[in-house]
């Protein structure tokens, strides 16, 4: 059941839809799930990805919340421990702040503390990405922030058939997991199999090949690195782009494998630059594949800045393809 | 404190305030055993004592079916003993034993039981409330009868995710009852610096049914927890029940000297004349319900029990070391 890859004669669904429909699918089959949030119900979000759903499951189990994120984060915590499969809907991921001692004291550590007894099934699900002209407090890439802990799984999905495939193992899973979509994402189309598929958690995914240059990228940054690879393939560059999907657990194998592959690597991810997901992926490069490395392992995030509104500002915080490419001529002496 | 003088406390047969006073009596040793354990050096770190406080956990649990919830505290030994742990592997967890509740891994503070509803401690002030109304939510969805218990101090009546969960568990009227062990200091601060306004009000102002109850007097806290727990199960909602109460000794264990947040003279008021055992004992010989004598057995039994419930916990083996990586993820 589980498949690696979609298959280029399979239907397209926006990367929403896929979501969508995978929660869909998961209430449908199991009573015990449900979904928690703000506007979640009729509204379907505010990025609309949940329209329908309430139709469909009544508003018992899609349920509009007060603005109250610590609270609800706690509700699902004690949800989950008493037999239910909560998905906790935060509508912005610059939200979790408020959501942390309940993911980060609670529902982290509910297993451990407990010597293995409780366990704690739910699923926190929000956003990441900037440039949507939103300013400093809806803009962040905070996933780096779950990833440091101990307990937590982080899915990061990239393309719809990814982003299906994490949500239906994410509420399956036994573990708190928090799942981030980027919110410049919810239009892209992609194929994604009519029939169930689950993607395991840990395992990367090639999103292309090459032999030049590795390019591990994360969520947002993967249509980055895919357009970068584009262009670098015109300068005779050829660039492998690398999704871990997961941050934690982290597919370190296939991350190494590949920039043994390649010699070089670069590590994109919108999250801070600083003590963040890129850091984390360079050091396990470096580490993996030291000897067989041609340049130092670099690494490329988010400014560190608060997310500027104005475009011309925002623009220069994230990384772009153009940004990519620079660094990857560098690296490939090719400038 | 009103209400709950209605209920006729005739209608409890003597076996069952006894067994409320054996309760109480075990909470106590085992606390006074915890203490003991960490001045001769034979526990790690640090605990927060219960004694002084017993009436609640006991009044509470004792309203309580198995498969009720509990979240706990910091303060927690008692409502554990209450909801029916075992002594001996909460001891063992005390001492970081591999045959404790969570195999060495929670400590004083993590104690958690599922098989008597026990859904942990919590070392976060008002941590819990979350995963209590959370568990309400869940008892409503599978429509069960269940109830879910929130235990907390006043000290957590600084903390947002209360109010956040209160006005969740009254919207949706989740069966949950809020239990405030109110004993009047956050820490080393009396809450007259720390709460303003009603304590009380706090849950009123959301609609929740709200009472107020000698915590030092097992039979209110049973009587009031009765009616409160049936409103529950019958789908009335939420309720908050403020005990007021006093911790007889310090925060923590190593709390010794407390002259510069609280007087001897207070302390002592309270463990001469306010001290929830002897109190019970002493209602029960005067309404004739009991001879002194059957107090000092019931003792005498306990601290058997506990000795070696302790004697288990010191020669049981610590976890093996290859321990520290199970259970991160389930």
């Amino acid at each position: 059941m589980s498949m690696l890859k979609p298959s280029p004669t399979d239907r397209v669904l926006t990367f929403s839809e896929a979501i969508r429909e995978a929660i869909a699918e998961e209430m449908r089959r199991d009573p015990t799930v449900f979904i928690m949030g703000e506007d979640v119900a009729e509204a379907g979000t505010v990025f609309k990805v949940l329209v329908g759903l309430v139709e469909e499951f009544g508003p018992q189990r899609v349920i509009d919340s007060p603005i109250s994120e610590a609270g609800i984060a706690g509700l699902g915590v004690g949800a989950a421990i008493t037999g239910m499969r909560p998905i906790i809907d935060i509508m912005f991921g610059d939200f979790i702040t408020l959501t942390m001692d309940q993911m980060v004291n609670q529902a982290a550590k509910t297993h451990y503390m407990s010597g293995g007894k409780l366990k704690v099934p739910m699923v926190l699900r929000t956003t990441l990405g900037a440039t949507r002209r939103s300013a400093a407090q809806h803009s962040q890439s905070l996933h780096a922030w779950f990833s440091h802990v101990p307990g937590l799984i982080v899915a990061i999905p990239s393309t719809p058939y990814d982003a299906k495939g994490l949500m239906k193992s994410a509420i399956r899973n036994d573990n708190p997991v928090a799942i981030f979509e980027d919110k410049m994402l919810y239009q892209l189309k992609g194929p994604v199999p009519e029939g169930e598929y689950l993607i395991p958690f840990g395992v990367a995914d090639i999103k292309r090949e090459g032999t030049d240059i590795t390019l591990v990228a994360t969520s947002s940054m993967v249509q980055v690195a895919l357009e970068a690879a584009t262009l670098l393939a015109d300068l005779g560059i050829s660039a492998e782009v690398v999704d871990p999907r997961t941050t934690t657990p982290l597919d370190k194998q296939t991350l190494i494998d590949s920039a043994k592959k390649t010699s070089r690597a670069i590590v994109i991810d919108e999250g801070y630059e600083q003590y963040g997901v890129t850091a984390e992926i360079a050091s396990v490069i470096a580490d993996g594949a030291f000897y067989y490395l041609d340049a130092p392992v670099k690494r490329m995030g988010a400014m560190n800045v608060p997310v500027p509104f104005s475009p011309v500002l925002e623009d220069v915080t994230v990384p772009m393809p153009q940004g990519v490419v620079d660094m990857a001529k560098m690296l490939c002496g090719k400038n | 404190m009103t209400q709950s003088t209605e209920f006729d406390y005739n209608a409890v047969d003597r076996e069952q305030w006894l067994h409320m006073y054996e309760q109480m009596c075990k909470i106590r040793s085992f606390e006074e055993n915890a203490n003991e354990l960490y001045f001769s050096r034979k526990m790690p770190g640090l605990t927060h004592l219960y004694i002084g406080e017993e009436a609640i956990a006991v009044g509470v649990c004792e309203a309580l079916r198995r498969e009720d919830y509990i979240t706990s505290t910091h303060r927690g030994h008692g409502h554990c003993v209450a909801k029916g742990a075992s002594l001996d592997r909460m001891f063992a967890e005390l001492l970081g034993k591999e045959a404790g509740y969570c195999r060495g891994k929670g400590g004083s503070m993590h104690i958690a039981d599922q098989d008597t509803g026990n859904l942990g401690a919590n070392a976060i002030v008002g941590g819990s409330a979350g995963i209590a109304t959370g568990a309400g939510m869940s008892i409503k969805m599978r429509g069960t009868d269940q109830v879910a218990i929130c235990f907390f101090g006043d000290g957590a009546l600084g903390q947002g995710l209360l109010y956040e969960t209160m006005n969740m568990a009254q919207l949706w009227k989740l069966p949950v009852i809020y239990v405030c062990e109110n004993n009047l200091y956050n820490e080393y601060t009396h809450n007259r610096e720390t709460a303003a306004g009603s304590l009380k009000a706090r849950a009123e102002a959301f609609g929740i049914h709200a009472e107020e109850v000698n915590g030092q007097d097992v039979r209110a806290v049973y009587a009031t927890m009765l009616r409160l727990v049936e409103r529950s199960r019958q789908g009335e909602g939420p309720a908050f029940l403020l005990c007021q109460t006093y911790r007889f000794l310090g925060h923590h264990v190593g709390d010794v000297n407390r002259e510069y947040y609280r007087s001897k003279e207070e302390e002592t008021l309270w463990k001469t004349e306010r001290d929830p055992l002897k109190n019970l004992a002493a209602w029960m010989i005067e309404a004739g319900l009991a001879e002194a004598t059957i107090f000092g057995q019931i003792e005498e039994d306990v601290q058997a029990e506990v000795a070696a419930a302790v004697e288990f916990a010191l020669n049981a083996p610590f976890p093996n070391v290859s321990e520290v990586t199970e259970n991160v993820y389930a």
